[in-house]
């Protein structure tokens, strides 16, 4: 049983959670009773085969999908009984998110595009200074395809935390990139949860990232295998792969 | 400026190709719309306001001659607001350097004061004065078509008397708005015009002082027309009249309430027809345009922008290809209802008429608009917002193909077989374009079967019906031996007599007053004609009734029908119809002339001849004719022909313009935007082929080839549309004057279909120069 003080420090709180797709007549239960917490300012991160249903946690989590039984809270908010509006609400003002494939709009500029987000947020940094924090300042006016894979998730990274959100849910931010230009982006994503006391959570299906973490959780066919503490995080300037 | 709005700009920008198509075709809508209920309400204004002012008349009634003391009697008849009496007649008139005979009808104006009903206004120089019989006021159309000037001479014959008049004036009327001669179906400004004279000068030319032979009234409010009506063919009988008449037999009031009519018609199944199109366009497009951006959509909803914001993202780039449309559209309203109106004024003589759209039309075009892009862009931002962002952003699950049947690839080439498999494997988009393709046709053929109407039109009454040179009429009722007269004239080739009466037709209920005309049974040149244009022979008993007629009156062949003349001795007498004869205009009544004769009872008589002529001899005959004091007038038919075809040209050229572009827009925009969408969503797939090894041309065939086929599939169902639709504008425009054949000539089609090819090609020369330049490496770059 997690005491009061625990209570307030946990961020996440999922038991039980479960995910069923149904297309057409095909069922697929990619979460199957998921019992997990987070805690603030952590670094996490979930490691697990493809299809393990690591996404569909994230997702669930960041208000982006809603689990088809269990609990899942975030801090006193139950995220399932919470309507549409509201989840919206909750991405604009909490979460971060960066994806695979980076998913900018290709029309807007790296500024720009992390203005999408400072714009709608509450208490925004500047994009300038988000850019700067990812040392992308010098390409702050171009357009995404003006940019290198790495340079792109750098940007996803400073769209991510310009609002200073209080968690960052990274999907495989690193798995469509070499392992030099993974690590820069890797490194931007630390700085945040170090310099911000973000509350991270990183997907990967590379182990040696997992070093960087301060918990790593093994996912396996919809549930959390193991939980593997990590006294002595590696910083992610020292990976590689 | 908002990132997202930023957004917008570019995402506008960079899709202005497809904004300009889709514009345009929703400004041709919103254009077609503001003109034709534009012009209605201007023409309805424009002919209120006229019709009130000048005191345009409500009854009508000739007669042979009344004196003058009757007038109080006939103004005391209860019903009656105003009544005036005049003279009228007809003048031939002699104009120096042209040819052919011109015909007027003369009207007398009061001495020393205005009329108290259909008002003269003078355009320009003066009213006749008191005391100068010479003195005339022309109206404007025939002033111009000879430009005459106040000051000009005129030198006409006037029952049968040779005159000098004076022009001191240029004259518009209520009455004359639509200036035609009675017996042409077209006007012909230089051959027929009105002249005002002076009541004393005409009275003095007709053996008519102290008396008219014309009556008009307006109604107090209240009075029943027909009871009006009846009265004064009562009080009128005695002295040659019987005949009186509403507005709605008013000529150039039927005419132009025949236009008015079919504007209303145009202004309820085109602009709906056009809009409806372009509310299609825009909604396909919207839809796959959004539909490219769902990974987009997706990221922006995962920012935690909410699904009211997107919404409102998407719906204003559709509210800006509407508002680019609007924008069009009104300027193009505009420009096309003044041309149109433009048109109208030189046919329709009014004093004022400006093309005046009332701001509820232009309110009601752009609310169409806007309902009709929003409605386009709510459903398909809808199936966007409606995923979940985690859905969304995934990109959209392969679609299943189907095998293709063995039969049919072991034809194909493997290009061909992409085509095929990626046309069946969306097959409501593949269906979608088809059906635009096939709109594009169906607009194409509805507009241009106009012009194979008119030539059956023409080819029915010019070349089968009335094969005469020209009609000659007489000023009074001649013995019919005059016929060996005008067959010594020089250049007679044939002559054929007639002679036409005022009637009224009575079959039961129905009632119509039209001019009874009697043929010679074994006529050659006038002909009464079936709808497969053999020519019918005319019986020596009962009555042969046009179309028309038939159906105003509600009779077939076989049935009774009364018939009423109402000059001379106003017989009437029971007859049956004999045959329906086909006419696109009017409502005549025929029968054989013996039997006209039997009817009035004025012996054997004649009224006019149909003439062959020698066009080498035509300068002769016109001089012989200029100086017969017996001639009223004569009609000739090579130039009907040529002012029907040129009203025609004139009339429809624009509109007719306007709706073949809209066609090929509509095929262009059709495919512009299929192919553009289809490029953005298959760039990825092309490339790839193109590292394959497919050449560029190979290439090109995979992704025009889908287009060209669904085109090649649509020309078929185009042209049975474009042949429903016709039939539908022709039921649409059939009214009390006429109706329009439904003819659609292979050529037409044709046209249609070249139309559609040419646009699409056209828009596969564009798409093709982009895919020659794709950027391999860029678009596989990109994503996945
Ligand atoms: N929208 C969906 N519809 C149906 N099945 C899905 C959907 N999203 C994920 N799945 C299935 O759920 C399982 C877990 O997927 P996911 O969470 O993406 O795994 P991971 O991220 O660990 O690779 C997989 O079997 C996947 O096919
Ligand atoms: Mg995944």
């Amino acid at each position: 049983m997690a005491s009061l003080a625990d209570d307030r420090k946990r961020v996440f709180f999922t038991r039980g959670l479960t995910k069923v797709y149904v297309t057409g007549t095909v069922v697929v239960e990619a979460l199957r009773g998921v019992d997990l917490d987070l805690y603030d300012s952590e670094l996490v991160l979930l490691l697990g085969p493809s299809g393990s249903g690591k996404s569909t946690l994230l997702n669930i989590l960041g208000g982006l999908d809603r689990p088809t039984a269990g609990e899942a809270r975030f801090r006193e908010h139950d995220l399932t009984r919470m309507d549409e509006a509201a989840l919206t609400a909750f991405r604009r003002e909490h979460v971060g998110f960066i994806f695979q494939f980076y998913n900018l709009i290709p029309s807007l500029t790296a500024e720009e595009n992390v203005a999408l987000v400072s714009d709608i947020a509450p208490h925004p940094m500047a994009p300038a200074d988000a850019l700067a924090l990812v040392g992308l300042s010098e390409r702050r006016s171009h357009f995404p395809s003006q940019l290198s894979g790495g340079e792109q998730q750098r940007v996803a990274v400073a769209r991510a935390i310009a609002k200073r959100p209080e968690v960052l849910l990274c999907d495989e931010p690193t798995g469509a990139l070499d392992s030099r230009t993974g690590v820069v982006v890797l490194a931007a994503i630390e700085a945040a949860n170090r310099e911000l006391g973000t509350t991270t959570v990183v997907i990967t299906h590379n182990a040696a990232i997992a070093a960087m973490g301060d918990r790593i959780l093994r996912f396996h066919d919809g549930r959390v295998a193991e939980v593997i503490t990590n006294p002595s995080r590696r910083p992610a300037a020292e990976l590689s792969w | 400026m908002t990132a997202l709005n930023r957004k917008l700009l570019r995402t506008l920008w960079q899709i202005r190709g497809q904004t300009l198509a889709i514009g345009l075709v929703v400004g041709c809508g919103i254009a077609i719309f503001v003109m034709a209920l534009g012009t209605l309400n201007s023409l309805e204004m424009a002919r209120d306001a006229y019709y009130d002012r000048g005191r345009f008349a409500e009854v009508f009634a000739p007669l042979k001659r009344a004196p003058n003391a009757l007038l109080p009697h006939l103004a005391a008849m209860p019903g009656v607001k105003a009544a005036e009496s005049r003279i009228v007649g007809d003048a031939l008139l002699d104009i120096p350097g042209v040819a052919e005979l011109a015909r007027a009808k003369v009207v007398s104006l009061p001495e020393n004061r205005s009329p108290l009903l259909n008002e003269v206004t003078i355009r320009r120089g003066r009213g006749p004065q008191a005391g100068h019989p010479d003195e005339v006021v022309v109206s404007e159309a025939f002033a111009e078509a000879h430009g005459f000037q106040p000051g000009d001479p005129l030198a006409a014959t006037i029952n049968g008397r040779a005159r000098r008049l004076a022009i001191v004036g240029i004259g518009l009327s209520p009455e004359y708005l639509y200036v035609i001669d009675p017996g042409s179906l077209f006007p012909d400004n230089r051959r027929f015009g009105i002249l005002w004279m002076g009541r004393k000068a005409l009275a003095g030319a007709y053996d008519l002082d102290g008396a008219f032979n014309d009556f008009s009234l307006t109604l107090a409010p209240g009075a029943d027309p027909a009871v009006v009506m009846q009265e004064t063919d009562r009080l009128l009988a005695p002295y040659g009249g019987g005949g009186a008449y509403g507005r709605r037999d008013q000529l150039s009031h039927a005419l132009l309430s025949g236009e008015i009519d079919q504007l209303k018609v145009l202004s309820h199944m085109v602009p709906p027809a056009f809009l409806g199109i372009a509310a299609f366009l825009l909604y396909v497009t919207a839809t796959r345009l959004i539909e490219i951006e769902r990974e987009q959509i997706g990221l922006l909803k995962a920012c935690g922008y909410g699904n009211g914001a997107v919404a409102a993202h998407y719906l204003t780039l559709v509210a800006a290809m509407v508002a680019i449309g609007a924008i069009l559209g009104l300027a193009g309203g505009y420009w096309l209802g003044e041309a149109i109106t433009d048109i109208y004024r030189r046919f329709y003589r009014f004093p004022f008429l400006s093309f005046q759209p009332q701001p509820a039309t232009l309110v009601e075009a752009l609310g169409c608009a806007a309902v009709t892009g929003v409605a386009a862009a709510i459903t398909a931002v809808r199936r966007a917002t409606g995923l979940p962002p985690a859905m969304a952003m995934q990109p959209a699950p392969p679609v299943a193909f189907h095998a293709l049947p063995a039969t049919l690839t072991g034809l194909l080439t493997e290009p061909g077989r992409i085509v095929l498999r990626n046309l069946l494997r969306w097959p409501l988009r593949s269906g979608l374009t088809l059906l635009g393709f096939a709109l594009a046709v169906a607009d194409v053929v509805a507009s241009l079967f106009a012009y194979d109407s008119i030539e059956r039109m023409i080819d029915l009454d010019f070349f089968n019906a009335q094969r005469q040179g020209m009609v000659i009429t007489f000023t009074d009722i001649r013995p019919s031996n005059i016929v060996d007269d005008v067959a010594h004239l020089p250049g007679a080739k044939m002559v054929e007599p007639f002679r036409s009466v005022a009637v009224r037709v009575t079959a039961g209920p129905q009632s119509v007053r039209t001019s009874l005309t009697g043929l010679t049974p074994e006529g050659n040149l006038r002909r009464l004609v079936d709808p497969a244009m053999r020519p019918m022979a005319i019986p020596e008993r009962g009555l042969m009734v046009s179309s028309r007629l038939a159906e105003a009156l509600g009779v077939t062949v076989g049935e009774a029908v009364t018939v009423q003349a109402l000059e001379g001795r106003r017989a009437s007498r029971l007859v049956t119809v004999a045959g329906i004869s086909e006419e696109y205009m009017g409502k005549f009544a025929y029968m054989s002339l013996p039997e006209v004769n039997r009817l009035m009872g004025e012996g054997q008589v004649i009224n006019g001849v149909y003439l062959l002529d020698d066009p080498q001899r035509l300068p002769q005959l016109y001089g012989q004719l200029k100086r017969a004091p017996a001639v009223a007038g004569v009609a000739l038919k090579s130039a009907g022909l040529q002012a029907f075809r040129q009203t025609m040209a004139e009339s429809m050229g624009i509109m007719l313009t306007f709706y073949v572009g809209f066609g090929a827009l509509i095929a262009f925009g059709v495919a512009y935007n299929s192919a553009r969408i289809g490029l953005s969503e298959r760039a990825r797939d092309l490339a790839s082929l193109r590292v394959l090894g497919f050449s560029r041309l190979e290439v090109s065939y995979i992704f025009l080839g889908e287009q060209a086929l669904l085109m090649l599939a649509a020309l078929p169902s185009g042209c049975l549309m474009g042949y429903v639709w016709a039939w539908a504008i022709a039921a649409g425009f059939k009214n009390d004057m006429f109706t329009i054949p439904l003819v659609v000539e292979p050529a037409t089609y044709g046209w249609a279909v070249t139309t559609v090819l040419s646009a699409v090609t056209l828009c596969g020369l564009i798409v093709r120069r982009r895919i020659d330049r794709l950027d391999l490496v860029a678009v596989l770059k990109t994503r996945e």
